[in-house]
């Protein structure tokens, strides 16, 4: 009994020193989480009142009794300048955008890599070249040249001219080019042994070898594609190829004009255009974090 | 190129051409025009141009408009890049320290990365709303008159903090990746030599993560400069008026409201320029990391 009592205190000190650096750590990881979460947060338990309340007392921390009716209406009931689009419609096109953009973008980009890659080609070096060059320059620093070869295409206001030109960069190439050159090169040389030729070996081995790099990819580039603002604003002007993210705009010029703007039903579409690509993110994390580390580098 | 390359000729031509076509049509024709159409002056009305040589460069560099725009894009850069760098440099260690809910913790601190700019700057106004927002109400307790849109400094201030609260997701990612890529056996040395946790930090981590904070950086000025757009564009709520901008938002504002499309043109190749010479920067440092190890 008098052993266990003179043990105790010696025994917790220790640990209790440690203990309160530790303690430390967590109420810094705490207040950042806070941090990212909140805002979000907030905009949901706002998204949950009418248009009156949110426009008198501002941001509302408790949840209100209207996130069904919000929701409802700005999913199913028609706005914008025409009365034409709604937010089913908004949502499709961003599912559009998002997955032809990472589908295209995956395509193209391995079909290039592997040729780079895996052919005794004498252009093969100015290919490369006149394809990573592209890495230099974003969309939005030759956005009106853009714009303008677009109209010449009369491709303004078509899914093509919406996604095609996103696809014009390298990343993904990169990308796959990296992954390809560490794939060892007996698995070549014994396909070719073997008797299969290059479309076999690729359709057979690479891109089934390639399974997890084509995830983390796919991952990074549909969230790239859905989040897409500038581009989609200047090729659609017609309401009904509006995406999620582009009609933002509306709803906040909208929300500036009227005189009790529907907040409510303008949160509750921010949070619609946020969920998929959250959701893609959270539940593929590893991928998503693997994909975004390695292809940058 | 692998030494067991294949040796057909049309097999890599047929792989290579969507891709080289894509980047033809949307890269290289845009790139090139733009080039052209910075030396001629446009008639608004669509009547043909004409040559005027380096003048709309001339002017670009001339006007105090233009000035004031280039000098609030270096201020805004540097103060997003500082910010959203140090505080998830800050959770990154923190995170890489904790053993308990350490997955939760990155969870949280990264999903953010999945929301869009113009979402976010459109949370933003709510945040900084005239009358009722809350950062606004903080503001103010300081005694600063605050009014988003209005004001040019309290535009700027929530431009600002809402363009680092969305990229602090990446860095926190990169960093933490980072710091879990350093080897135990380096940590357990640090530790035997040097028992303050401040000086391991700064003398053995931080350094390691050196490669990393220097990619960082660029990735940093890159998004500052051009995927900001959406924030601004948002939290002006379409009215540039007196309201800060970057130079990105100038391009699209002169090409697309003004219809001045030598000066927008001029302004583009000025901004590819800047990304040249920042990705020279890029390939130099990494150079030199190469040298150094």
């Amino acid at each position: 009994m008098a052993d266990t009592t003179l043990e105790t205190p010696a025994v917790t000190q220790h640990p209790r020193r440690i203990r309160w650096e530790t303690i430390g750590d967590h109420v810094v990881l705490i207040l950042g989480s806070l941090l990212m979460m909140m805002p979000p947060l907030l905009a949901l338990t706002t998204a949950s009142h009418d248009a009156v309340t949110i426009h008198r007392e501002g941001l509302q921390l408790a949840l209100g009794d209207d996130l069904g009716k919000n929701f409802h209406a700005a999913m199913f009931e028609k706005g914008g300048f025409t009365q034409t689009v709604d937010g089913t419609l908004m949502l499709m096109n961003s599912f559009i955008l998002g997955i032809g953009f990472a589908v295209g973008k995956i395509i193209i980009s391995m079909m290039a890599a592997y040729a780079i890659v895996y052919f005794r080609l004498r252009f093969a070096t100015l290919a490369f070249w006149v394809i990573f060059t592209t890495l230099l320059l974003p969309l939005e620093v030759r956005i009106l040249p853009s714009y303008e070869a677009i109209q010449k295409l009369g491709l303004t206001n078509t899914y093509t001219g919406l996604i095609v030109p996103l696809i014009a960069s390298a990343t993904g190439t990169f990308f796959f080019r990296q992954f390809f050159m560490s794939v060892p090169e007996e698995l070549a040389e014994a396909a070719r042994i073997d008797g299969a030729g290059p479309w076999k070996f690729f359709v057979d081995i690479l891109v089934p070898l390639s399974r997890t790099m084509i995830a983390a990819i796919f991952i990074i580039m549909f969230v790239f594609g859905w989040n897409q603002y500038l581009w989609p604003t200047l090729i659609t002007t017609d309401e009904s190829f509006f995406t999620l993210v582009r009609g933002i705009k509306q709803i906040v010029l909208s929300y500036t004009d009227s005189q009790i703007p529907e907040h409510g039903q303008a949160l509750a579409l921010a949070i619609v255009a946020m969920i998929p690509p959250v959701v893609i993110v959270v539940f593929f994390q590893n991928w998503f974090v693997k994909g975004l580390t390695e292809s940058d580098k | 190129m692998k030494r067991a390359g294949f040796d057909n000729i049309w097999l890599p031509v047929a792989l290579l051409l969507p891709q080289l076509m894509i980047i033809a049509i949307f890269f290289y024709w845009p790139a090139a025009w733009a080039l052209q159409s910075s030396f001629f002056l446009q008639d608004p009305f669509g009547f043909g141009s004409t040559f005027v040589g380096a003048d709309n460069y001339t002017s670009l560099l001339g006007n105090n408009q233009y000035k004031r725009i280039a000098w609030f894009t270096i201020v805004f850069s540097v103060l997003v890049t500082f910010f959203s760098l140090a505080i998830a440099l800050l959770l990154a260690v923190k995170a890489d320290k904790v053993i308990r809910g350490a997955k939760t913790y990155r969870t949280l601190l990264m999903w953010v990365y999945a929301i869009a700019p113009p979402v976010a700057g459109f949370l933003g106004i709510l945040f900084f709303d005239q009358s009722t927002g809350p950062m606004t109400k903080f503001f103010q307790s300081f005694g600063w008159d605050f009014k988003l849109g209005v004001d040019y400094n309290a535009t700027a201030t929530a431009m600002v903090i809402a363009a680092v609260w969305k990229q602090i997701p990446v860095n926190f990612i990169f960093f933490l990746s980072g710091l879990q890529s350093i080897p135990r056996s380096v940590r357990e040395a640090a530790m035997i030599d040097n028992r303050s946790a401040t000086g391991r930090f700064w003398q053995v981590t931080f350094p390691l993560l050196a490669p990393t904070a220097f990619f960082l950086l660029i990735i940093n000025i890159t998004y500052a400069l051009f995927d900001t757009f959406g924030i601004i564009d948002a939290l002006m709520k379409g009215e540039p008026g007196n309201n800060p901008m970057t130079l990105v938002y100038k391009v699209y504002l002169d090409g697309f409201r003004g219809n001045d499309l030598g000066g927008s043109s001029a302004q583009s190749v000025v901004l590819m320029v800047l990304v040249l010479v920042l990705t020279v920067f890029q390939f130099r440092l990494v150079e030199r990391r190469i040298h150094y190890t």
